[in-house]
């Protein structure tokens, strides 16, 4: 992927457009052509900049510096002396009392943006994953020597909690309290896991970071270790990921002779093991206590919570469960300090964030972007447009089990919070870009088929909800849906969010609820004209078997 | 019983089932069973190790269920307890685990049972037993570091020449281990009969009155005429193992058998058949036409324990209510209302003297409640139990010394009932009969889970039959290889007494050498064959051991 | 001791104690259909929600344990709301092949009717397996009635310890088989009916009194085949033993009992049982006794007992008291061997009494 040093936004809101930002947008385009900066310079539009006196404006970054108002004859003189000379134009500026909320938290990215910031995928495709001396090269178990020989674990935790890290599984809990919640909780053994059960359809950053880079987080593994009081930590890698598996073991055993790993770690006294588990294939065992169960030889069913596994974790003593990308994290941050990290993200979520990109985009992979990047930045910018120049209609979020974002979100940063307010939520990190010949009744169905085949059939709501669902959702695809089910569907979606015993059942039930609130006339097309707008569902009974095959390829 | 009154004053399970369940943190089961057997203790002793990781140690010749769940399952050789037990107390000695304070509060003779003991070091045991040394220190090393340890068993111990020897032994081992009269602990002999206990405990007995008041003491003669207002026979009675072989001798001329089926649970089922059909008069008083039953000149039909009210004791000395639950059927009577009618019968001939106005001379009792106040008046362990408490929801191990006593579910809590409890160093004696030339695999004998007894209720239960529907003999694949059984076949079992024909079942259960059949089906009973050779104390007989032909039947 | 409020009233339990236990306490009932006090909590129904104060969505009672100053709530609109949308999924898949069950009201049903919902109206209309399932003597199998609430699962593994019942697929296809998906008693299955006896939908039933209606009356005593003295329920109707059921309350097993004892009880009702007295004929004629003892006939009480005491007494009188045996039961009451030790040493002067206990 290009790396760009600059990015400028011009703002396409209604009021911005009235007052000629298409044209600002277009002369920037030609600019940044003549001076050869267009490989270098990322331009993207964004449309909420809150309504202010200073419309039209342009943001560029990473300085985070605001002009505005922009008249198309400026653009020329933005582009020669800030993005060429480097100078801010200080007179362009937006006067202060013009700057409402939003371009605070706009100023608040500074410095954020727009280069791929790598800290978790630093050393991917860098260096030999096989060859521990080339990760010890490239600041390998650095941390680990820090934090043992210079560290308390109790000033492990204090600079992790400092550093604002949050668990990139998916909720997003702070990383520094779970540690200490597991470090005071009373218990005679204490347990890391590295939750590397990465299932979640079309996402595959784990995989990358196993791969590419396992003893980064082996080294996280030990660190924690360290920290929480525990002697033994297994990782829980899905079971297709025969290479990650691999290159973990080996990593286990190169770490084991150069004394990272065993009794007596660089001489502390700190003894560390690790285990390594194989999942079998089944996407619940993602969720943290059915991967306990899992590990502990059982039926992989999520267990009830609380107690949570901060206490009553793998065979009932306290348990450390995070996820890979969290981990990863960690050395950089022991490394270089909380404050370096606070400098990338935002002031409520820290850091950087490694997105799945995938669907109708020009260039699909693993990036890793700073925290509040938002989604038009990544699809124009990261992602290079939409395929063909198709009209973005909507991206999933987070595998199976984040939202549903319409265009009209687009430009909702990508971090803890603002999702949240905005009633969408980020997942773990897959982003799935469809365009407007995507059918969201369809988009739905699939996803609620894989929900009712993936449900762990425990709790009631999960294992009939999602079928229940899944049928009628079917029905509308085939013709056969009644606009009353619409009410039904809501209902039943509400109640499977509230009497779900975990996440999956919980999640099952948001795209539904994202489908009726940001599309229900396309919904409503297919019942009460008896059509698919985008020519997608065939509005005919589909033949079962099929659907059997299908259900086989999930 | 006679061992664990030798060595502490009385014979019963010591400790509750449900307290060795919870509080025992090591089990060892010899010669029960208990999944079968006592099949809701047994899946308790199941959970106790799933849930509570007790260390439970199975010593039994047959592979049996529970051993599935054992820590350790020591195969040893049939009739070789005393060995196995002198062996583990030899290294429990060695290696200085006894319990040397209770050795020298609580007891006496230890250093006579040190002398023997000192014979039976492990190599010489490994010998005998067939257990290999290892397994033996293994063994004991769980039962003597895993306080408290509770001893559980059952016929597999009893019914032997040396079935009293036996139990003696296992007394002296809790005894060395301290494992007496503490919560979890115990000695425990599984009671096969859900009243046998009760049936012990009401004098049923040739030596003892209710309440094992012995029937030669003053005392007890004094007592028992005073009340019933007759003359008392001074000497002990025959035992059943006795009582139908002296039929032969002239000695006993009439039998009146309640509820039992002396053809099918006996030794030597043809020789009983002989002495029962050359008896004067047999009244049997019967729910079924059974085998002993054709022998019988008067049957009366009594009922069932869903038609009565009373109460039972249970293995472990709870008196429980029995509740009518359905009215005799047709013209069956309740059968303590039957004695009653035969005793007020024969009184009033006349020709026994019976002074009429003694305080229970009288047989017109008006319940069974009625007779529970007469017994405990009599019987100082019931002296505290009626109907109207166990009604009251009390919950009452015997003894139960008054009205207001709470009962006694642990025995022996700080002293014995003789006081010092009394080690009695035990030597090996071999079974009467083992295997020679001319019968060469040795038979063990025992029940199976789907039946009962000599399956007189059970082969009468349609879904039972469905599920163990014939006797099937136990022999293991070598044995079954080497006489040509291919799969299931019929097999022919002969002792010097007698032979059977029945399925063979090809399995692991049994080691080689031996074959395992049950008494429930009286056209293959394994007593066709059995020894009536018997305890000289207790006057069990030997069912657990003797020598058998096997032969497949070709066609 | 936790102090905590469920609705409004003040509730104190031990650490470790489970909400629906502690209301269960404090004579709060909450509904539930996977829970059983005698089994592993498992959170699978979810009808047992309550709200919990500072929590946003509902929590399961059986799995949530309580905590100090914990505010429950155990009934409110939005919950009702919710069990009936519990109820309704879960009828929606059960199917009822319209047989007599004898079981009265199953608690699935209870719920339902508290909740006010019509099976009738949301059951499915087709059986997704076989009725009787499986070819046990003892359980009826019909998995049309399964809620998957797992409590013959945890029933046989945690009361029998035997492990015959488990879970097989996920999802909406997950369903509960023996063994590997195999008949029970090939799984290893001792038949002991406690996976019938917690079963709170009729899926798992007793075979023998399927269609034998509900008893008149229930009676609860003691076992009796073995020492260990389960005390058990016999459900009595017209006059007959149709059933076998746990008294919960025993204080011996609890809920748990054997095959023999759940299931081996149709001897009580055999055609075999002798119902009248019957005396050899040679007795009646007084004529010597013929080999083989000759035929039976079928006599009246005076007559049997008149002819049983005679000869007692005459064999007592003829040859002394000791050429008398006298053998008790063990499968008797103390009772009545009481008076058979009476009977042998007053009546007829013999200590010549024994009885099984060395067999």
């Amino acid at each position: 992927m290009k790396i760009t040093r600059s990015m400028v936004l011009v703002s396409s809101d209604p009021l911005s457009l009235q007052r000629g930002s298409l044209e600002i947008y277009r002369r920037f385009q030609e600019k940044l052509e003549s001076y050869q900066l267009a490989e270098e310079v990322a331009l993207s539009t964004i449309t909420d900049v809150g309504n202010t006196e200073a419309s039209p404006v342009v943001v560029i970054y990473p300085e985070a510096v605001i002009y505005g108002p922009v008249q198309p004859e400026n653009v020329d003189r933005l582009v020669s002396e800030h993005l060429y000379k480097g100078h801010i134009v200080e007179e362009m500026l937006v006067p202060k009392r013009h700057l409402p909320s939003r371009m605070a938290w706009l100023q608040s990215r500074k410095g954020s943006l727009p280069a791929q910031q790598r800290i978790l995928l630093a050393r991917v495709g860098k260096i030999d994953p096989e060859n521990i001396e080339d990760y010890i090269l490239h600041d390998g178990y650095q941390a680990l020597a820090k934090a043992l020989s210079k560290m308390t674990p109790q000033q492990v935790i204090e600079e992790i909690s400092k550093s604002g890290l949050q668990g990139r599984g998916g909720a997003g809990f702070p990383t520094g309290r779970k540690w200490s919640f597991v470090a005071s909780a009373p218990g005679n053994k204490r347990y890391v896991i590295c939750n590397a059960d990465e299932s979640e359809p079309g996402t595959f950053k784990d995989r990358v970071l196993l791969e590419s880079d396992p003893h980064a987080i082996l080294e996280a593994m030990i660190i924690a270790g360290y920290a929480i009081h525990a002697q033994e930590g297994y990782i829980y890698i899905r079971g297709e990921y025969e290479l990650s598996q691999k290159r973990f073991l080996k990593a286990i055993e190169q770490a084991h002779e150069y004394g990272f790993l065993g009794k007596n770690i660089l001489g502390s006294n700190f003894d560390f093991e690790v285990h390594l588990h194989s999942g079998a294939g089944a996407y619940v065992c993602g969720e943290e206590t059915a991967l306990i169960e899992s590990i502990e030889g059982k039926r992989g069913e999520p267990r009830s919570r609380p107690p949570y596994p901060t206490t009553h974790g793998l065979w009932g003593q306290p348990t450390l469960v995070n996820n890979v990308e969290t981990l990863a994290n960690v050395p950089p941050i022991l490394l270089h300090g909380a404050e370096w990290y606070r400098r990338f993200g935002t002031p409520s979520s820290p850091g950087t964030k490694v997105f799945t990109i995938l669907g109708n985009v020009n260039a699909t992979g693993v990036i890793e972007a700073p925290m509040g990047i938002t989604l038009r930045e990544v699809i124009n910018i990261y992602a290079q447009g939409m395929k063909n120049g198709a009209a973005f209609k909507l991206a999933q979020t987070g595998g199976s089990s984040g939202s549903l974002i319409p265009a009209s979100l687009q430009d909702t940063p990508l971090d803890f919070d603002s999702p949240r307010k905005a009633g969408v939520s980020l997942g773990s990190g897959a982003l799935l870009i469809c365009d407007d010949n995507t059918c969201v009744v369809d988009l739905v169905k699939v996803l609620l088929r894989f929900f009712r085949f993936e449900s762990c059939g425990k709790c009631t709501p999960c294992r009939i909800g999602t079928q229940r669902c899944y049928e009628t959702i079917r029905a509308i695809t085939e013709g056969g849906g009644q606009l009353s089910d619409l009410d039904g569907l809501l209902r039943l979606a509400e109640q499977m969010e509230r009497l779900s015993n975990c996440g999956l059942g919980q999640t099952a039930a948001v795209p539904i609820r994202d489908m009726l609130k940001h599309f229900r006339t396309e919904v409503e097309a297919h019942i009460r004209l008896g059509i698919c707008p985008t020519g997608i569902c065939r509005m005919v009974p589909e033949d079962e078997t099929a659907e059997l095959i299908e259900n086989q390829m999930v | 019983m006679a061992g664990l009154a030798t060595a502490f004053g009385s014979g019963a399970m010591t400790n509750p089932m449900e307290d060795v369940v919870q509080h025992a943190r090591a089990m060892l089961i010899i010669g029960s069973n208990t999944t079968e057997q006592h099949p809701v203790f047994g899946t308790k002793i199941r959970q106790a190790v799933l849930k509570r990781g007790v260390k439970l140690v199975v010593a039994d010749p047959r592979r049996i269920d529970i051993t599935e769940y054992a820590t350790l399952h020591l195969r040893h050789k049939p009739g070789t307890d005393i060995p196995l037990i002198n062996g583990l107390m030899n290294i429990i000695l060695a290696n200085g685990w006894q319990d040397d304070e209770f050795i020298a509060n609580r007891t006496e003779g230890f250093d006579e049972l040190k002398a023997v003991i000192e014979e039976y070091p492990p190599e010489k045991v490994a010998e005998i037993t067939g257990v290999p040394v290892e397994k033996l220190r293994q063994a004991a090393e769980i039962l003597a570091l895993n306080k408290p340890m509770a001893v559980m068993w059952a016929m597999g111990i009893t019914q032997h020449i040396v079935g009293v020897r036996n139990v003696m032994d296992l007394a002296n081992l809790q005894m060395l281990l301290g494992n007496l009269g503490v919560s979890g602990g115990g000695v425990n002999p599984l009671r096969g009969q859900n009243n046998v206990q009760g049936a012990c405990d009401m004098g049923a007995l040739p030596d003892v009155y209710p309440g094992y008041q012995k029937v030669n003491t003053e005392t007890a003669i004094q007592k028992f005429e005073a009340a019933w207002g007759a003359k008392m026979s001074e000497h002990f009675g025959m035992t059943v193992t006795e009582m139908i072989p002296e039929i032969e001798s002239g000695k006993i001329k009439a039998l009146y058998i309640l509820g039992e089926d002396p053809v099918m649970s006996d030794p030597n089922s043809s020789h009983i058949r002989h002495c029962l059909e050359i008896c004067d008069f047999i009244l049997l008083q019967e729910i079924f036409p059974s085998e002993t039953s054709r022998y019988a000149d008067v049957l009366l039909p009594g009922v069932s324990f869903a038609e009565k009210t009373g109460t039972f004791t249970n293995t472990e000395r709870r008196i429980q209510m029995v509740r009518q639950a359905i009215p005799p059927l047709g013209e069956a009577r309740q059968d303590w209302r039957i004695i009653s009618e035969l005793a007020q019968r024969i009184l009033a001939f006349g020709s026994r003297q019976v002074n009429a106005n003694a305080p229970f001379a009288q047989w017109n009792y008006r319940d069974t409640a009625q007779i529970m106040d007469e017994i405990a008046a009599l019987t100082p362990s019931y002296a505290g139990v009626s109907h109207a408490r166990l009604e009251a929801g009390e919950q009452l191990h015997w003894p139960v010394k008054d009205a207001n006593h709470p009962g006694t579910p642990i025995l022996h809590v700080g002293q014995f009932t003789r006081g010092k409890g009394k080690f009695t160093p035990i030597e090996h004696i071999p079974p009467q009969e083992m295997p020679d030339d001319d019968y060469p695999m040795l038979l063990n004998t025992g029940r199976v889970l789907y039946h009962w007894h000599g399956g007189e209720m059970t082969r009468r239960a349609t879904g039972l039959m469905q599920v163990y529907g014939q006797a099937l003999v136990e022999i293991n694949p070598d044995d079954a290889e080497r006489l040509g059984l291919n799969g299931n076949k019929r097999v022919r079992v002969s002792s010097r007494r007698g032979s059977i024909e029945a399925e063979a079942w090809v399995t692991e259960r049994v080691p080689p050498g031996m074959v395992f059949a049950n008494f429930h089906f009286p056209e293959a009973s394994a007593n066709e064959l059995t020894i009536a050779a018997l305890d000289p104390v207790s006057k069990i007989p030997e069912y657990k051991i003797c020598a058998v032909r096997v032969e497949a039947i070709r066609g | 001791m936790i102090s905590l409020k469920i609705n409004g009233i003040p509730v104190e339990a031990p650490e470790g104690t489970t909400v629906l236990r502690a209301a269960e306490q404090a004579g709060i009932e909450i509904p539930t259909l996977c829970d059983h006090r005698d089994l592993t909590p498992y959170g699978g129904c979810r009808l047992c929600v309550v709200d919990v104060k500072g929590w946003r969505f509902p929590m399961a009672s059986c799995t949530l344990p309580v905590a100090p100053d914990m505010e429950v709530t155990t009934e409110s609109p939005a919950l009702v709301e919710s069990r009936r949308t519990i109820l309704e999924l879960i009828l929606s898949n059960y199917y009822d092949a319209g047989y007599e069950d004898s079981l009265g009201e199953t608690q699935l049903m209870r719920w339902a009717k508290r909740y006010g919902v019509d099976p009738a109206k949301v059951m499915l209309k087709k059986p997704r397996f076989a009725v009787n399932s499986d070819p046990n003597p003892f359980i009826w199998v019909d998995m049309n009635k399964c809620i998957l609430c797992t409590r013959c699962i945890r029933a046989c593994a945690e009361i029998q310890g035997r492990f015959v019942w488990s879970l097989v697929e996920r999802g909406f296809d997950t369903r509960v088989v023996a063994g590997a998906d195999t008949d029970m008693l090939d799984a290893r299955c001792e038949s002991c009916g406690a996976c019938v006896a917690y079963c709170p939908t009729g899926a798992l039933n007793n075979k023998m009194s399927l269609s034998l209606g509900l008893p008149d009356k229930v009676v609860t005593t003691t076992c009796t085949y073995c020492g260990v003295g389960c005390q058990l329920d016999l459900n009595v109707k017209d006059g007959h033993v149709v059933r076998v059921t746990s008294n919960p309350n025993a204080p011996v097993n609890g809920m748990h009992l054997c095959v023999k004892g759940r299931y081996g009880y149709d001897f009580i009702h055999h055609a075999e049982r002798l119902t009248k007295p019957l005396v050899r004929q040679y007795l009646l004629e007084g004529t010597p006794r013929p080999k083989g003892r000759g035929e039976w006939v079928e006599v009246d009480w005076d007559t049997a007992l008149d002819i049983a005491a005679r000869k007692l007494a005459g064999t007592r009188d003829a040859y002394g008291a000791d050429s008398v045996g006298v053998l008790a039961s063990a499968k008797c009451l103390n009772e009545e061997n009481y008076l058979m030790n009476k009977f042998a040493r007053q009546v007829i002067g013999t200590n010549n009494i024994d009885h099984c206990a060395r067999l």
